[in-house]
Protein backbone atom coordinates (compact mmCIF):
# COMPACT_ATOMS: atom_id res chain seq x y z
CA UNK A 1 0.00 0.00 0.00
CA UNK A 2 1.28 3.41 -0.90
CA UNK A 3 0.82 6.55 1.13
CA UNK A 4 -2.67 8.05 1.26
CA UNK A 5 -2.94 11.81 1.11
CA UNK A 6 -5.94 14.06 1.42
CA UNK A 7 -6.49 15.94 -1.83
CA UNK A 8 -9.13 17.99 -3.58
CA UNK A 9 -10.48 16.21 -6.67
CA UNK A 10 -9.37 18.82 -9.17
CA UNK A 11 -5.84 18.92 -7.78
CA UNK A 12 -5.61 15.13 -7.60
CA UNK A 13 -6.59 15.11 -11.27
CA UNK A 14 -3.68 17.41 -12.11
CA UNK A 15 -1.19 15.41 -10.08
CA UNK A 16 -2.39 12.16 -11.65
CA UNK A 17 -1.86 13.62 -15.11
CA UNK A 18 1.70 14.63 -14.24
CA UNK A 19 2.33 11.16 -12.82
CA UNK A 20 1.00 9.75 -16.12
CA UNK A 21 3.70 11.68 -17.98
CA UNK A 22 1.67 14.70 -19.06
CA UNK A 23 4.01 17.68 -19.36
CA UNK A 24 1.84 20.06 -21.39
CA UNK A 25 -1.36 21.73 -20.28
CA UNK A 26 -3.31 24.38 -22.19
CA UNK A 27 -6.44 25.79 -20.63
CA UNK A 28 -8.70 28.72 -19.94
CA UNK A 29 -10.33 29.60 -16.62
CA UNK A 30 -13.92 28.50 -16.05
CA UNK A 31 -15.76 27.54 -12.86
CA UNK A 32 -15.93 24.88 -11.39
CA UNK A 33 -12.58 23.50 -12.57
CA UNK A 34 -10.16 26.37 -11.97
CA UNK A 35 -8.17 24.33 -9.47
CA UNK A 36 -6.94 22.12 -12.34
CA UNK A 37 -5.17 24.88 -14.32
CA UNK A 38 -4.07 26.55 -11.08
CA UNK A 39 -2.49 23.32 -9.89
CA UNK A 40 -0.85 22.71 -13.26
CA UNK A 41 0.54 26.25 -13.36
CA UNK A 42 2.22 25.57 -10.02
CA UNK A 43 3.49 22.05 -10.71
CA UNK A 44 4.33 21.78 -14.42
CA UNK A 45 7.21 24.28 -14.55
CA UNK A 46 8.85 22.30 -11.74
CA UNK A 47 8.58 19.13 -13.81
CA UNK A 48 10.14 20.71 -16.89
CA UNK A 49 6.73 21.00 -18.49
CA UNK A 50 4.65 23.81 -19.92
CA UNK A 51 1.51 25.38 -18.52
CA UNK A 52 -0.04 27.96 -20.79
CA UNK A 53 -3.21 29.94 -20.15
CA UNK A 54 -4.65 30.36 -23.63
CA UNK A 55 -6.69 33.33 -24.85
CA UNK A 56 -9.79 31.13 -25.17
CA UNK A 57 -10.95 27.54 -24.99
CA UNK A 58 -10.82 27.51 -28.78
CA UNK A 59 -7.14 28.44 -28.73
CA UNK A 60 -6.43 26.03 -25.86
CA UNK A 61 -7.77 22.97 -27.67
CA UNK A 62 -5.87 23.96 -30.82
CA UNK A 63 -2.68 24.22 -28.78
CA UNK A 64 -3.50 20.70 -27.58
CA UNK A 65 -3.88 19.69 -31.25
CA UNK A 66 -0.45 21.13 -32.05
CA UNK A 67 1.25 19.58 -29.04
CA UNK A 68 -0.43 16.19 -29.54
CA UNK A 69 0.58 16.24 -33.21
CA UNK A 70 4.11 17.03 -32.10
CA UNK A 71 4.07 13.82 -30.05
CA UNK A 72 3.51 15.06 -26.49
CA UNK A 73 1.26 13.77 -23.72
CA UNK A 74 -1.02 16.76 -23.40
CA UNK A 75 -4.18 17.67 -21.53
CA UNK A 76 -6.77 20.41 -21.25
CA UNK A 77 -9.59 20.80 -18.80
CA UNK A 78 -12.72 22.88 -18.83
CA UNK A 79 -16.37 22.90 -17.87
CA UNK A 80 -19.49 22.61 -20.03
CA UNK A 81 -19.65 25.99 -21.88
CA UNK A 82 -15.89 25.78 -22.40
CA UNK A 83 -16.16 22.24 -23.73
CA UNK A 84 -18.73 23.44 -26.27
CA UNK A 85 -16.10 25.89 -27.53
CA UNK A 86 -13.53 23.11 -27.71
CA UNK A 87 -15.75 20.91 -29.84
CA UNK A 88 -14.33 22.21 -33.12
CA UNK A 89 -10.83 21.28 -32.02
CA UNK A 90 -11.92 17.94 -30.60
CA UNK A 91 -13.42 16.99 -33.97
CA UNK A 92 -10.12 17.91 -35.68
CA UNK A 93 -8.15 15.94 -33.08
CA UNK A 94 -10.37 12.90 -33.65
CA UNK A 95 -10.14 13.36 -37.43
CA UNK A 96 -6.36 13.70 -37.38
CA UNK A 97 -6.05 10.65 -35.09
CA UNK A 98 -4.28 12.45 -32.26
CA UNK A 99 -4.11 11.31 -28.65
CA UNK A 100 -4.94 13.73 -25.83
CA UNK A 101 -6.90 13.93 -22.61
CA UNK A 102 -9.77 16.37 -22.12
CA UNK A 103 -11.38 16.86 -18.72
CA UNK A 104 -14.95 18.11 -18.48
CA UNK A 105 -16.05 19.06 -14.97
CA UNK A 106 -19.69 19.31 -15.94
CA UNK A 107 -21.93 22.12 -14.69
CA UNK A 108 -25.59 22.88 -15.28
CA UNK A 109 -26.67 24.08 -18.72
CA UNK A 110 -27.77 24.89 -21.36
CA UNK A 111 -26.12 28.20 -22.20
CA UNK A 112 -24.36 29.76 -19.26
CA UNK A 113 -26.45 27.49 -17.03
CA UNK A 114 -25.08 27.36 -13.50
CA UNK A 115 -21.92 26.34 -11.72
CA UNK A 116 -23.30 23.44 -9.70
CA UNK A 117 -22.64 19.78 -10.59
CA UNK A 118 -24.54 18.23 -13.48
CA UNK A 119 -24.45 15.31 -15.92
CA UNK A 120 -26.15 17.07 -18.78
CA UNK A 121 -23.18 16.83 -21.18
CA UNK A 122 -23.56 13.06 -21.65
CA UNK A 123 -24.86 13.35 -25.21
CA UNK A 124 -22.12 15.82 -26.14
CA UNK A 125 -19.41 13.58 -24.72
CA UNK A 126 -20.59 10.19 -25.96
CA UNK A 127 -22.33 10.94 -29.25
CA UNK A 128 -19.62 12.98 -30.91
CA UNK A 129 -20.40 16.52 -29.81
CA UNK A 130 -18.45 18.11 -32.61
CA UNK A 131 -19.10 17.58 -36.31
CA UNK A 132 -18.45 14.36 -38.15
CA UNK A 133 -18.59 10.63 -37.53
CA UNK A 134 -16.28 10.23 -34.55
CA UNK A 135 -16.15 8.97 -31.00
CA UNK A 136 -14.18 9.78 -27.88
CA UNK A 137 -13.38 7.35 -25.13
CA UNK A 138 -15.31 8.74 -22.13
CA UNK A 139 -14.35 7.78 -18.58
CA UNK A 140 -16.63 8.62 -15.67
CA UNK A 141 -15.03 8.36 -12.22
CA UNK A 142 -17.16 8.36 -9.08
CA UNK A 143 -14.51 9.14 -6.48
CA UNK A 144 -11.32 11.15 -6.23
CA UNK A 145 -9.36 7.90 -6.07
CA UNK A 146 -11.00 6.62 -9.23
CA UNK A 147 -10.34 9.94 -10.96
CA UNK A 148 -6.65 9.46 -10.20
CA UNK A 149 -6.65 5.83 -11.33
CA UNK A 150 -8.52 6.61 -14.55
CA UNK A 151 -6.14 9.41 -15.51
CA UNK A 152 -3.38 6.91 -16.22
CA UNK A 153 -5.83 4.81 -18.24
CA UNK A 154 -6.96 7.90 -20.14
CA UNK A 155 -3.47 8.71 -21.41
CA UNK A 156 -2.70 5.07 -22.21
CA UNK A 157 -5.96 4.56 -24.10
CA UNK A 158 -5.47 7.82 -26.00
CA UNK A 159 -1.97 6.74 -27.07
CA UNK A 160 -2.98 3.16 -27.78
CA UNK A 161 -5.89 4.08 -30.07
CA UNK A 162 -4.64 7.52 -31.20
CA UNK A 163 -7.78 9.37 -30.21
CA UNK A 164 -9.07 11.93 -27.73
CA UNK A 165 -10.12 10.57 -24.35
CA UNK A 166 -12.42 12.49 -22.05
CA UNK A 167 -12.71 12.33 -18.29
CA UNK A 168 -16.27 13.32 -17.50
CA UNK A 169 -16.60 14.51 -13.92
CA UNK A 170 -18.78 17.04 -12.22
CA UNK A 171 -18.35 19.94 -9.84
CA UNK A 172 -18.94 17.68 -6.84
CA UNK A 173 -16.03 15.36 -7.72
CA UNK A 174 -13.79 18.30 -8.59
CA UNK A 175 -14.41 20.07 -5.30
CA UNK A 176 -14.55 17.23 -2.76
CA UNK A 177 -11.53 16.21 -0.71
CA UNK A 178 -10.79 12.54 -0.24
CA UNK A 179 -7.78 10.45 0.69
CA UNK A 180 -6.02 9.24 -2.45
CA UNK A 181 -3.17 6.94 -3.23
CA UNK A 182 -1.08 7.36 -6.37
CA UNK A 183 -0.54 3.74 -7.28
CA UNK A 184 2.42 2.53 -9.28
CA UNK A 185 1.10 1.76 -12.77
CA UNK A 186 2.32 -1.15 -14.80
CA UNK A 187 3.49 0.33 -18.10
CA UNK A 188 1.70 -1.12 -21.11
CA UNK A 189 3.19 -1.53 -24.58
CA UNK A 190 2.28 1.52 -26.64
CA UNK A 191 2.91 2.05 -30.34
CA UNK A 192 5.74 4.48 -31.17
CA UNK A 193 4.66 7.98 -32.18
CA UNK A 194 6.53 7.77 -35.47
CA UNK A 195 3.82 9.91 -37.07
CA UNK A 196 4.54 12.99 -34.94
CA UNK A 197 5.76 16.30 -36.36
CA UNK A 198 9.21 16.68 -34.89
CA UNK A 199 10.96 18.14 -37.92
CA UNK A 200 12.06 15.53 -40.48
CA UNK A 201 15.45 15.15 -38.75
CA UNK A 202 16.84 12.99 -41.55
CA UNK A 203 13.70 10.82 -41.71
CA UNK A 204 13.30 11.56 -45.44
CA UNK A 205 9.52 11.24 -45.50
CA UNK A 206 7.35 14.14 -44.29
CA UNK A 207 5.02 13.63 -41.35
CA UNK A 208 1.69 15.35 -41.96
CA UNK A 209 -1.05 15.76 -39.35
CA UNK A 210 -4.29 16.26 -41.21
CA UNK A 211 -8.01 15.53 -41.36
CA UNK A 212 -8.68 16.76 -44.91
CA UNK A 213 -9.71 14.24 -47.56
CA UNK A 214 -11.10 16.03 -50.61
CA UNK A 215 -11.75 12.84 -52.53
CA UNK A 216 -14.97 11.26 -51.23
CA UNK A 217 -13.64 7.70 -51.59
CA UNK A 218 -10.62 8.58 -49.46
CA UNK A 219 -12.73 10.40 -46.87
CA UNK A 220 -14.99 7.37 -46.60
CA UNK A 221 -11.99 5.08 -46.28
CA UNK A 222 -10.66 7.32 -43.48
CA UNK A 223 -14.01 7.10 -41.68
CA UNK A 224 -14.08 3.32 -42.06
CA UNK A 225 -10.62 3.13 -40.58
CA UNK A 226 -11.74 5.20 -37.59
CA UNK A 227 -14.83 3.01 -37.24
CA UNK A 228 -12.66 -0.11 -37.21
CA UNK A 229 -10.75 1.38 -34.30
CA UNK A 230 -14.00 2.23 -32.51
CA UNK A 231 -15.25 -1.34 -32.95
CA UNK A 232 -12.06 -2.63 -31.38
CA UNK A 233 -12.52 -0.28 -28.42
CA UNK A 234 -16.12 -1.40 -27.97
CA UNK A 235 -14.82 -4.98 -27.86
CA UNK A 236 -11.87 -4.43 -25.53
CA UNK A 237 -12.27 -1.41 -23.31
CA UNK A 238 -15.71 -1.53 -21.68
CA UNK A 239 -15.49 -0.90 -17.93
CA UNK A 240 -18.26 -0.99 -15.34
CA UNK A 241 -18.93 -1.76 -11.72
CA UNK A 242 -21.61 -4.21 -10.74
CA UNK A 243 -22.89 -3.75 -7.18
CA UNK A 244 -25.43 -5.82 -5.27
CA UNK A 245 -26.76 -7.24 -8.54
CA UNK A 246 -26.87 -10.94 -7.46
CA UNK A 247 -30.57 -11.12 -6.64
CA UNK A 248 -31.68 -7.57 -7.45
CA UNK A 249 -35.24 -6.95 -8.58
CA UNK A 250 -34.46 -3.44 -9.75
CA UNK A 251 -31.16 -2.47 -11.40
CA UNK A 252 -30.26 1.17 -11.11
CA UNK A 253 -28.00 2.45 -13.86
CA UNK A 254 -26.03 5.54 -12.82
CA UNK A 255 -22.53 6.93 -13.21
CA UNK A 256 -20.19 9.33 -11.44
CA UNK A 257 -21.40 11.22 -8.39
CA UNK A 258 -24.96 9.96 -8.88
CA UNK A 259 -23.79 6.34 -8.61
CA UNK A 260 -22.31 7.04 -5.17
CA UNK A 261 -25.63 8.34 -3.95
CA UNK A 262 -27.31 5.26 -5.44
CA UNK A 263 -25.22 3.05 -3.13
CA UNK A 264 -26.64 4.84 -0.11
CA UNK A 265 -30.12 4.51 -1.59
CA UNK A 266 -29.61 0.78 -2.09
CA UNK A 267 -28.83 0.30 1.62
CA UNK A 268 -31.95 2.23 2.60
CA UNK A 269 -34.07 0.26 0.13
CA UNK A 270 -32.67 -2.97 1.55
CA UNK A 271 -33.74 -1.96 5.05
CA UNK A 272 -37.23 -1.58 3.61
CA UNK A 273 -37.02 -5.09 2.13
CA UNK A 274 -36.39 -4.11 -1.51
CA UNK A 275 -33.67 -5.80 -3.53
CA UNK A 276 -31.88 -3.19 -5.57
CA UNK A 277 -28.56 -3.35 -7.43
CA UNK A 278 -26.38 -0.94 -9.36
CA UNK A 279 -24.65 -1.17 -12.69
CA UNK A 280 -22.27 1.75 -12.89
CA UNK A 281 -20.75 2.44 -16.32
CA UNK A 282 -17.13 3.56 -15.86
CA UNK A 283 -16.69 3.91 -19.60
CA UNK A 284 -19.66 5.89 -20.92
CA UNK A 285 -18.30 5.25 -24.38
CA UNK A 286 -17.84 2.40 -25.02
CA UNK A 287 -21.11 1.82 -23.16
CA UNK A 288 -21.47 -1.41 -21.13
CA UNK A 289 -24.49 -2.56 -23.10
CA UNK A 290 -23.80 -6.30 -22.81
CA UNK A 291 -23.89 -6.39 -19.01
CA UNK A 292 -27.13 -4.38 -19.05
CA UNK A 293 -28.65 -6.67 -21.67
CA UNK A 294 -27.66 -9.69 -19.57
CA UNK A 295 -29.15 -8.13 -16.44
CA UNK A 296 -32.43 -7.66 -18.30
CA UNK A 297 -32.88 -11.42 -18.16
CA UNK A 298 -32.87 -11.36 -14.35
CA UNK A 299 -34.26 -8.09 -13.00
CA UNK A 300 -37.86 -6.92 -13.06
CA UNK A 301 -37.07 -3.36 -14.13
CA UNK A 302 -34.36 -0.77 -14.65
CA UNK A 303 -34.15 2.70 -13.17
CA UNK A 304 -31.71 5.15 -14.72
CA UNK A 305 -30.78 8.04 -12.45
CA UNK A 306 -28.93 11.03 -13.83
CA UNK A 307 -28.27 14.65 -13.08
CA UNK A 308 -29.99 15.54 -16.34
CA UNK A 309 -33.47 15.28 -17.80
CA UNK A 310 -32.57 11.95 -19.36
CA UNK A 311 -29.59 11.32 -21.62
CA UNK A 312 -27.84 8.06 -20.70
CA UNK A 313 -31.28 6.51 -20.33
CA UNK A 314 -31.46 6.33 -24.14
CA UNK A 315 -28.41 4.05 -24.20
CA UNK A 316 -29.90 1.98 -21.39
CA UNK A 317 -33.11 1.54 -23.41
CA UNK A 318 -31.09 0.49 -26.46
CA UNK A 319 -29.22 -2.06 -24.36
CA UNK A 320 -32.36 -3.41 -22.66
CA UNK A 321 -34.03 -3.51 -26.06
CA UNK A 322 -37.56 -3.75 -24.73
CA UNK A 323 -36.92 -6.84 -22.57
CA UNK A 324 -37.92 -5.03 -19.35
CA UNK A 325 -39.30 -1.61 -18.47
CA UNK A 326 -36.76 1.20 -18.13
CA UNK A 327 -37.68 4.04 -15.79
CA UNK A 328 -35.94 7.34 -15.39
CA UNK A 329 -35.38 9.72 -12.52
CA UNK A 330 -33.33 12.89 -12.87
CA UNK A 331 -32.54 16.17 -11.20
CA UNK A 332 -30.81 18.81 -13.26
CA UNK A 333 -29.45 22.35 -13.46
CA UNK A 334 -27.14 21.71 -10.50
CA UNK A 335 -29.64 19.85 -8.32
CA UNK A 336 -28.43 16.52 -6.92
CA UNK A 337 -30.85 13.61 -6.43
CA UNK A 338 -31.12 12.40 -2.82
CA UNK A 339 -31.15 8.76 -1.67
CA UNK A 340 -34.73 9.29 -0.40
CA UNK A 341 -35.89 10.39 -3.85
CA UNK A 342 -34.27 7.32 -5.39
CA UNK A 343 -35.84 4.95 -2.85
CA UNK A 344 -39.22 6.54 -3.53
CA UNK A 345 -38.76 5.86 -7.26
CA UNK A 346 -37.89 2.21 -6.58
CA UNK A 347 -40.96 1.90 -4.35
CA UNK A 348 -43.12 3.24 -7.18
CA UNK A 349 -41.64 0.69 -9.60
CA UNK A 350 -42.10 -2.28 -7.26
CA UNK A 351 -45.48 -0.76 -6.32
CA UNK B 1 27.74 23.41 -66.72
CA UNK B 2 26.83 25.28 -63.53
CA UNK B 3 23.24 24.99 -62.40
CA UNK B 4 21.91 28.49 -61.70
CA UNK B 5 18.26 27.75 -60.96
CA UNK B 6 16.55 24.76 -59.42
CA UNK B 7 13.62 23.74 -57.29
CA UNK B 8 14.28 24.52 -53.62
CA UNK B 9 14.92 21.40 -51.57
CA UNK B 10 12.15 22.44 -49.20
CA UNK B 11 9.52 22.11 -51.93
CA UNK B 12 8.23 18.67 -52.91
CA UNK B 13 7.91 17.83 -56.61
CA UNK B 14 4.11 18.04 -56.41
CA UNK B 15 2.85 20.66 -58.91
CA UNK B 16 1.11 23.63 -57.27
CA UNK B 17 -2.67 23.53 -57.51
CA UNK B 18 -3.04 27.32 -57.63
CA UNK B 19 -4.80 29.25 -60.41
CA UNK B 20 -2.70 30.75 -63.20
CA UNK B 21 -1.32 34.13 -62.14
CA UNK B 22 -1.90 33.57 -58.41
CA UNK B 23 1.09 34.69 -56.33
CA UNK B 24 0.86 31.81 -53.80
CA UNK B 25 3.42 29.96 -55.90
CA UNK B 26 5.92 32.81 -55.56
CA UNK B 27 5.32 33.05 -51.82
CA UNK B 28 5.79 29.28 -51.41
CA UNK B 29 9.03 29.40 -53.36
CA UNK B 30 10.41 32.31 -51.32
CA UNK B 31 9.63 30.54 -48.04
CA UNK B 32 11.24 27.33 -49.30
CA UNK B 33 14.34 29.17 -50.54
CA UNK B 34 14.75 30.83 -47.14
CA UNK B 35 14.35 27.50 -45.31
CA UNK B 36 17.03 26.03 -47.62
CA UNK B 37 19.39 28.96 -47.21
CA UNK B 38 19.13 28.92 -43.42
CA UNK B 39 19.70 25.15 -43.43
CA UNK B 40 16.66 24.48 -41.23
CA UNK B 41 14.59 22.12 -43.39
CA UNK B 42 15.12 19.12 -41.12
CA UNK B 43 13.91 20.96 -38.02
CA UNK B 44 11.13 23.03 -39.55
CA UNK B 45 7.45 22.30 -38.88
CA UNK B 46 4.82 24.16 -40.88
CA UNK B 47 1.12 24.79 -40.29
CA UNK B 48 -1.30 24.89 -43.20
CA UNK B 49 -4.41 27.07 -42.95
CA UNK B 50 -7.92 26.75 -44.30
CA UNK B 51 -8.11 28.61 -47.58
CA UNK B 52 -6.50 28.26 -50.99
CA UNK B 53 -3.24 27.14 -49.40
CA UNK B 54 -4.99 24.41 -47.40
CA UNK B 55 -2.99 21.82 -49.33
CA UNK B 56 0.39 23.50 -48.80
CA UNK B 57 1.49 20.48 -46.75
CA UNK B 58 1.71 18.75 -50.13
CA UNK B 59 4.12 21.42 -51.41
CA UNK B 60 6.45 22.23 -48.49
CA UNK B 61 8.82 19.34 -47.91
CA UNK B 62 8.86 19.68 -44.13
CA UNK B 63 6.75 18.17 -41.35
CA UNK B 64 3.34 19.85 -41.45
CA UNK B 65 0.12 20.10 -39.47
CA UNK B 66 -3.18 21.17 -40.98
CA UNK B 67 -5.04 23.60 -38.70
CA UNK B 68 -8.69 24.50 -38.33
CA UNK B 69 -9.70 27.83 -39.90
CA UNK B 70 -7.83 30.65 -38.16
CA UNK B 71 -6.27 28.46 -35.46
CA UNK B 72 -2.79 28.09 -36.97
CA UNK B 73 -1.06 30.36 -34.41
CA UNK B 74 -2.52 28.28 -31.55
CA UNK B 75 -1.45 25.04 -33.25
CA UNK B 76 2.00 26.57 -33.84
CA UNK B 77 2.16 27.48 -30.16
CA UNK B 78 1.46 23.89 -29.12
CA UNK B 79 4.16 22.54 -31.46
CA UNK B 80 6.78 25.13 -30.55
CA UNK B 81 6.28 24.57 -26.81
CA UNK B 82 6.82 20.83 -27.30
CA UNK B 83 9.82 21.27 -29.62
CA UNK B 84 11.43 24.60 -28.65
CA UNK B 85 14.44 23.86 -30.89
CA UNK B 86 12.33 23.45 -34.00
CA UNK B 87 11.46 26.25 -36.42
CA UNK B 88 7.70 26.62 -36.63
CA UNK B 89 5.89 28.66 -39.24
CA UNK B 90 2.27 29.16 -40.20
CA UNK B 91 1.09 30.13 -43.67
CA UNK B 92 -2.27 31.90 -43.55
CA UNK B 93 -4.56 33.91 -45.78
CA UNK B 94 -6.51 37.04 -44.89
CA UNK B 95 -9.80 35.28 -44.11
CA UNK B 96 -7.97 32.81 -41.91
CA UNK B 97 -5.73 35.27 -40.08
CA UNK B 98 -7.50 38.62 -40.21
CA UNK B 99 -11.09 37.45 -39.73
CA UNK B 100 -11.81 34.15 -38.00
CA UNK B 101 -8.33 33.89 -36.47
CA UNK B 102 -7.85 37.38 -35.03
CA UNK B 103 -7.80 36.22 -31.40
CA UNK B 104 -5.19 33.55 -32.10
CA UNK B 105 -2.86 35.81 -34.09
CA UNK B 106 -3.09 38.73 -31.64
CA UNK B 107 -2.30 36.57 -28.63
CA UNK B 108 0.44 34.53 -30.28
CA UNK B 109 2.07 37.83 -31.27
CA UNK B 110 1.50 39.30 -27.83
CA UNK B 111 3.06 36.30 -26.09
CA UNK B 112 6.09 36.76 -28.30
CA UNK B 113 5.57 33.17 -29.37
CA UNK B 114 8.75 32.20 -31.19
CA UNK B 115 7.07 31.35 -34.46
CA UNK B 116 7.04 32.89 -37.95
CA UNK B 117 3.81 33.77 -39.73
CA UNK B 118 3.52 34.21 -43.49
CA UNK B 119 0.37 36.22 -44.05
CA UNK B 120 -1.06 36.32 -47.57
CA UNK B 121 -3.25 39.39 -48.11
CA UNK B 122 -5.11 39.31 -51.41
CA UNK B 123 -8.16 41.28 -50.23
CA UNK B 124 -10.60 38.43 -50.90
CA UNK B 125 -11.65 34.89 -49.92
CA UNK B 126 -10.16 32.77 -52.68
CA UNK B 127 -11.09 29.15 -52.06
CA UNK B 128 -14.73 29.73 -51.20
CA UNK B 129 -15.24 31.71 -54.39
CA UNK B 130 -14.43 35.37 -53.97
CA UNK B 131 -16.34 36.60 -50.92
CA UNK B 132 -15.53 39.82 -49.05
CA UNK B 133 -12.56 39.60 -46.71
CA UNK B 134 -11.75 41.92 -43.78
CA UNK B 135 -8.97 43.18 -46.07
CA UNK B 136 -11.26 43.89 -49.05
CA UNK B 137 -10.87 47.51 -50.19
CA UNK B 138 -13.69 50.07 -49.91
CA UNK B 139 -15.83 49.83 -53.02
CA UNK B 140 -14.25 46.54 -54.09
CA UNK B 141 -16.80 44.16 -55.59
CA UNK B 142 -16.89 40.59 -54.30
CA UNK B 143 -19.56 37.89 -54.33
CA UNK B 144 -20.81 39.06 -50.92
CA UNK B 145 -20.31 42.77 -51.62
CA UNK B 146 -21.77 42.83 -55.14
CA UNK B 147 -22.26 46.62 -55.03
CA UNK B 148 -18.78 47.20 -53.70
CA UNK B 149 -17.63 47.13 -50.05
CA UNK B 150 -19.76 49.62 -48.19
CA UNK B 151 -17.70 50.88 -45.27
CA UNK B 152 -20.84 52.14 -43.53
CA UNK B 153 -22.14 48.58 -43.26
CA UNK B 154 -18.92 46.52 -43.34
CA UNK B 155 -16.23 48.72 -41.88
CA UNK B 156 -12.78 49.28 -43.29
CA UNK B 157 -9.89 47.12 -44.45
CA UNK B 158 -7.99 45.86 -41.42
CA UNK B 159 -4.25 46.62 -41.28
CA UNK B 160 -2.76 43.64 -39.50
CA UNK B 161 0.93 44.58 -39.67
CA UNK B 162 0.31 48.04 -38.21
CA UNK B 163 -1.98 46.62 -35.52
CA UNK B 164 0.36 43.85 -34.37
CA UNK B 165 3.38 46.14 -34.37
CA UNK B 166 1.85 48.08 -31.45
CA UNK B 167 2.40 44.99 -29.26
CA UNK B 168 5.55 44.30 -27.25
CA UNK B 169 5.80 40.60 -28.18
CA UNK B 170 6.76 40.74 -31.86
CA UNK B 171 10.43 40.88 -32.90
CA UNK B 172 9.89 41.51 -36.59
CA UNK B 173 6.85 42.59 -38.63
CA UNK B 174 6.98 43.69 -42.26
CA UNK B 175 4.68 44.11 -45.24
CA UNK B 176 5.99 43.36 -48.72
CA UNK B 177 4.40 42.84 -52.12
CA UNK B 178 4.71 40.20 -54.80
CA UNK B 179 3.68 42.31 -57.80
CA UNK B 180 7.07 42.78 -59.48
CA UNK B 181 10.61 41.34 -59.35
CA UNK B 182 12.05 44.18 -57.29
CA UNK B 183 9.38 43.75 -54.63
CA UNK B 184 9.72 39.97 -54.71
CA UNK B 185 13.40 40.39 -53.83
CA UNK B 186 12.39 42.67 -50.94
CA UNK B 187 9.75 40.17 -49.85
CA UNK B 188 12.35 37.44 -49.71
CA UNK B 189 14.62 39.60 -47.61
CA UNK B 190 11.75 40.20 -45.15
CA UNK B 191 10.92 36.47 -45.00
CA UNK B 192 14.54 35.74 -44.35
CA UNK B 193 14.71 38.25 -41.51
CA UNK B 194 11.53 36.80 -40.03
CA UNK B 195 12.88 33.24 -40.00
CA UNK B 196 16.29 34.41 -38.81
CA UNK B 197 14.60 36.19 -35.88
CA UNK B 198 13.08 32.86 -34.87
CA UNK B 199 16.36 30.99 -35.35
CA UNK B 200 17.94 33.58 -33.04
CA UNK B 201 15.13 33.12 -30.50
CA UNK B 202 14.12 36.79 -30.62
CA UNK B 203 10.34 36.40 -30.61
CA UNK B 204 7.31 36.45 -32.87
CA UNK B 205 7.78 37.38 -36.53
CA UNK B 206 5.29 38.02 -39.32
CA UNK B 207 5.56 38.98 -42.98
CA UNK B 208 2.44 40.20 -44.73
CA UNK B 209 2.61 39.60 -48.47
CA UNK B 210 0.30 41.59 -50.75
CA UNK B 211 -0.88 39.05 -53.29
CA UNK B 212 -3.15 38.72 -56.27
CA UNK B 213 -6.26 36.64 -56.97
CA UNK B 214 -6.89 37.01 -60.71
CA UNK B 215 -9.66 34.38 -60.71
CA UNK B 216 -11.82 36.05 -58.07
CA UNK B 217 -10.83 39.60 -58.93
CA UNK B 218 -12.01 38.84 -62.48
CA UNK B 219 -8.81 40.08 -64.10
CA UNK B 220 -5.95 38.72 -66.13
CA UNK B 221 -2.77 37.98 -64.18
CA UNK B 222 -1.11 41.11 -65.61
CA UNK B 223 -4.12 43.33 -64.79
CA UNK B 224 -4.08 41.88 -61.28
CA UNK B 225 -0.46 42.88 -60.67
CA UNK B 226 -1.27 46.40 -61.79
CA UNK B 227 -4.43 46.52 -59.66
CA UNK B 228 -2.47 45.43 -56.61
CA UNK B 229 0.13 48.13 -57.19
CA UNK B 230 -2.40 50.89 -57.83
CA UNK B 231 -5.02 50.02 -55.22
CA UNK B 232 -3.61 47.83 -52.47
CA UNK B 233 -0.28 49.50 -51.81
CA UNK B 234 -1.82 52.93 -51.06
CA UNK B 235 -4.11 51.22 -48.52
CA UNK B 236 -1.43 48.84 -47.23
CA UNK B 237 1.91 50.72 -47.24
CA UNK B 238 4.98 48.53 -47.66
CA UNK B 239 7.83 48.46 -45.21
CA UNK B 240 9.09 47.16 -41.90
CA UNK B 241 6.75 47.92 -39.00
CA UNK B 242 8.64 46.35 -36.15
CA UNK B 243 12.33 45.51 -35.99
CA UNK B 244 13.69 44.91 -32.52
CA UNK B 245 17.36 45.04 -31.71
CA UNK B 246 19.20 41.97 -32.87
CA UNK B 247 17.08 41.28 -35.97
CA UNK B 248 19.33 40.77 -38.96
Amino acid sequence: MGEKILMKGAEALGEAAIKAGCRFFFGYPITPQNEVPEYMSKRLPKEGGVFLQAESEVAAINMVYGAAGAGARVMTSSSSPGISLKMEGISYIAGAKLPCVIVNIVRGGPGLGGIQPAQSDYFQATKGGGHGDYRMIVLAPSSVQEMVDLMGDAFDLADLYRMPTMILGDGMLGQMMEPVEFKERKPIALPPKDWATTGKKGRGKQNIINSLFLIAEECEEHNFELKKRYNEIEKNEVKFESYNMEDADVAIIAYGTTARIVKTAIKRAESKGMKVGLIRPITLWPFPEKVIAAAAEKVKAFLTVEMSTGQMVEDVRLAVNGQKPVYFYGRTGGMVPSPEEMVAEVEKILG
Amino acid sequence: MKKVFERPKSLTDVPFSYCPGCTHGIAHRLVAEVIDELGIQERTIGIAPVGCSVLCYDFFDVDMQEAAHGRAPAVATGIKRVHPDSIVFSYQGDGDLASIGTAEIVHAANRGEKITVIFINNAIYGMTGGQMAPTTLPGQKTTTSPYGRDTEACGYPIRISEMLSTLDGPAYIARASLHDPQNIVKAKSAIRKAFQAQVDGLGFSLVELLSTCPTNWGMTPVESLKWLEDNMIPRYPLGEYKVIEGVK
